[in-house]
């Protein structure tokens, strides 16, 4: 046996790119409905468990979709703002808690998630390192946001620009880094928690200045009386929110109309949350409420449908590739009769030549299942992450 | 060594047909073979090395009649009495010289090396000019030289008899003589008996017999 294994190995190698493209063709043939399936299944799986720990979302009227994806994976545009007055609105009604997501801000890639406390017992996040958020200008980073960015208690972190070529856009602010989270497994990993007004202060809304009322500014001063102080663009704006300057923080309007980007309601009891449902369904609401298991339920049975599809096109050029693959055994085997006919008259039985060319397509089998194996790992691996990339470029 | 009594042979679906009434090699004789295309040489070979069995009569090779012989025990006989050449060399082109040479051990379980195997490959290779090539691959040597490994080949596991089927068919004028001295020589001096099939009659001087095919009185077209 050992010679027959000997002289299929030396034939494979010998032919090695004949060989590498059938490793190839029958890898692909094996790996691309197996990782589907198992990507698809592993995710689902994932994004229904999110979904289903996410009682009930508030958000803008707009896409149900485009909410829940933002506010429970943190993908895909920010969806339209609705006014910070929901969240005592809600608590008003003693029928849920209410936790505030402001999104749309990034540190590097990974989101910037403007919320509460309350956030953190309810996706069960405990603190690997440092304290949760105390002050404004603080950061607790997920696991995989503090690996990524090099970040840890003690540290900072910046927030993208938006102002290159936009002077209107946000300018950076630096944050400091009191917290990482323990790894969960889930997008909360990839986040940079703020609480809510840090969030607005990224965004603009809130800002810190130097004192005009001390003398020392008095150089920005361009006009002053007894209730207003007007400056000029040398006003110097902090960027950074540290103890020392925190007071100079301050926000212009109301609080009530500042944005949010969804709220994550947690009724008292599945009643609760009908009648909070019911209350918010009016066509004129300014309010849209959705359950983010609901969605989920929607996209899923798009994509398993559009799965079917893909499956069928797989098998379908899986058939045509496998019958070409056997075509190109076939001709292999009329090419070599001279070498075959040399075996058989030195003195080879023609079942250990039909076991040496057996064991030639065993080994390409074996290294496509191998291939195809590993392959399948890291898309398994990397599962969440391919599928909310295919969500997101719109293959799915 | 050989003795071949009342043969024939008839290919299954007629179009030819080979009759030997008598034919005798005694051990360590050299016999050269002539005939005109598809006059049956090979076809006599094939019988020779029991690769095919006549309709009738007996093939006997070093006192074995390999002709009653079961598939099996014919393949085991001529894995270790027989050492067959090949007009195309028939070198496997995904195997190096050494490996090529030592192919009949790969081809059966009843034939192991011993431990003298690799001290006759390397006499061998030496003594046929292909010491420095056994790394190679056939693609990488010349007619000459495939054919030198071919020789070598059929005489690794020390044959009593070989059977050359046109081994200088392929090879210029120059190259006939040089491996044709050489498989004469590696014959006689592994005491092994040749039967050489040819159409080339510059090269019969060396023989001790040479035969026609149409001396068989037998060989026809059906």
């Amino acid at each position: 046996m050992r010679d027959v294994v000997y002289l299929a190995w030396r034939y494979l190698v010998f032919n090695r790119w004949k060989t590498g493209i059938l490793i190839a063709a029958i890898t692909v043939i094996v790996f691309l409905p197996l990782a589907l399936e198992l990507v698809l299944e592993r995710s689902s799986e994932r994004l229904r468990a999110r979904a289903a720990a996410t009682p009930l979302l508030f958000g803008a009227p707009g896409s149900a979709l485009e909410l829940a994806l933002s506010s429970l994976y943190f993908s895909g545009e920010s969806p339209a703002p609705l006014d910070y007055a929901i969240v005592a609105e809600l608590g008003d009604t003693r029928l849920a808690a209410a936790i505030p997501l402001h999104l749309g801000y990034r540190v590097g890639s990974h989101p910037v998630i403007g919320t509460s406390p309350d956030y953190f017992p309810f996706r069960d996040l405990s603190i690997a390192q440092g304290r949760m958020l105390a002050l404004s200008g603080e950061a607790v980073l997920g696991a995989a946001a503090a690996d990524s960015l090099d970040a840890a208690p003690g540290g900072g972190v910046v927030t993208a620009p938006e102002s290159v070529f936009d002077v209107t856009g946000t300018y950076p602010v630096r944050l400091r880094v009191v917290g990482v989270l323990e790894p969960t497994g889930t997008p909360d990993d990839e986040g940079v928690f703020v609480d809510i007004r840090t969030a607005w202060i990224v965004g603009g809304i809130g800002h810190g200045h130097e004192d005009l009322q001390d003398p020392t500014a008095s150089g920005s001063v361009l006009k002053r009386d007894d209730s207003n102080i007007v400056a000029n663009a040398a006003v110097v704006e902090y960027r950074d929110i540290t103890p020392e300057n925190l007071a100079d923080f301050h926000f212009h309007g109301a609080e009530d109309e500042f944005p949010l980007s969804a709220v994550i309601a947690v009724p008292v009891d599945a009643k609760s949350g009908v009648l909070l449902e019911g209350r918010y369904q009016s066509p004129d609401s300014p309010v849209r409420v959705v359950r983010p298991t609901e969605v989920m339920d929607d996209l899923l049975a798009t994509v398993f449908t559009v799965r079917q599809y893909v499956l069928v096109a797989v098998a379908l050029v899986g058939a045509a590739t496998l019958a070409t693959i056997a075509l190109v055994f076939l001709l292999s085997i009329r090419l070599r009769r001279a070498e075959i006919q040399t075996m058989i008259r030195i003195g080879a039985a023609p079942g250990r030549v039909a076991a040496i060319l057996g064991t030639e397509i065993l080994l390409v089998l074996i290294a496509s299942l191998l291939m195809a194996g590993l392959l399948t790992g890291i898309a398994t691996a990397f599962g969440d992450e391919i599928f909310r990339w295919l969500l997101q470029s719109g293959v799915l | 060594m050989i003795s071949i009594r009342n043969l024939d042979f008839r290919f299954p679906r007629g179009g030819f047909r080979l009759v030997v009434p008598r034919f005798d090699v005694p051990a360590g004789g050299r016999v050269a073979i002539l005939g005109a295309s598809g006059s049956g040489k090979t076809t006599l070979l094939d019988l020779l090395a029991g690769i095919r069995v006549p309709d009738a009569g007996s093939v006997t090779v070093a006192g074995q009649e390999i002709s009653r012989l079961p598939d099996t025990a014919r393949r085991h006989f001529r894995i270790h009495r027989i050492g067959l050449i090949f007009q195309a060399f028939e070198l496997l082109e995904y195997l190096t010289v050494q490996e090529n040479l030592l192919l009949p051990y790969r081809m059966s379980p009843s034939l192991r090396p011993d431990a003298d195997t690799g001290a006759r490959l390397s006499r061998l290779a030496e003594e046929t000019g292909i010491g420095g090539r056994l790394r190679r691959y056939p693609d990488q040597l010349s007619h000459g030289e495939r054919q030198r490994a071919a020789i070598c080949r059929a005489l690794i596991a020390a044959p009593d008899l070989i059977l050359a089927d046109e081994p200088t068919g392929n090879l210029d004028p120059e190259n006939k003589r040089r491996v044709l001295d050489l498989l004469l020589g590696q014959v006689a001096g592994h005491g092994a008996t040749l039967v050489m099939v040819t159409h080339d009659h510059d090269l019969l001087e060396p023989f001790d017999r040479v035969v026609q095919m149409r001396d068989f009185h037998g060989a026809e077209a059906a």
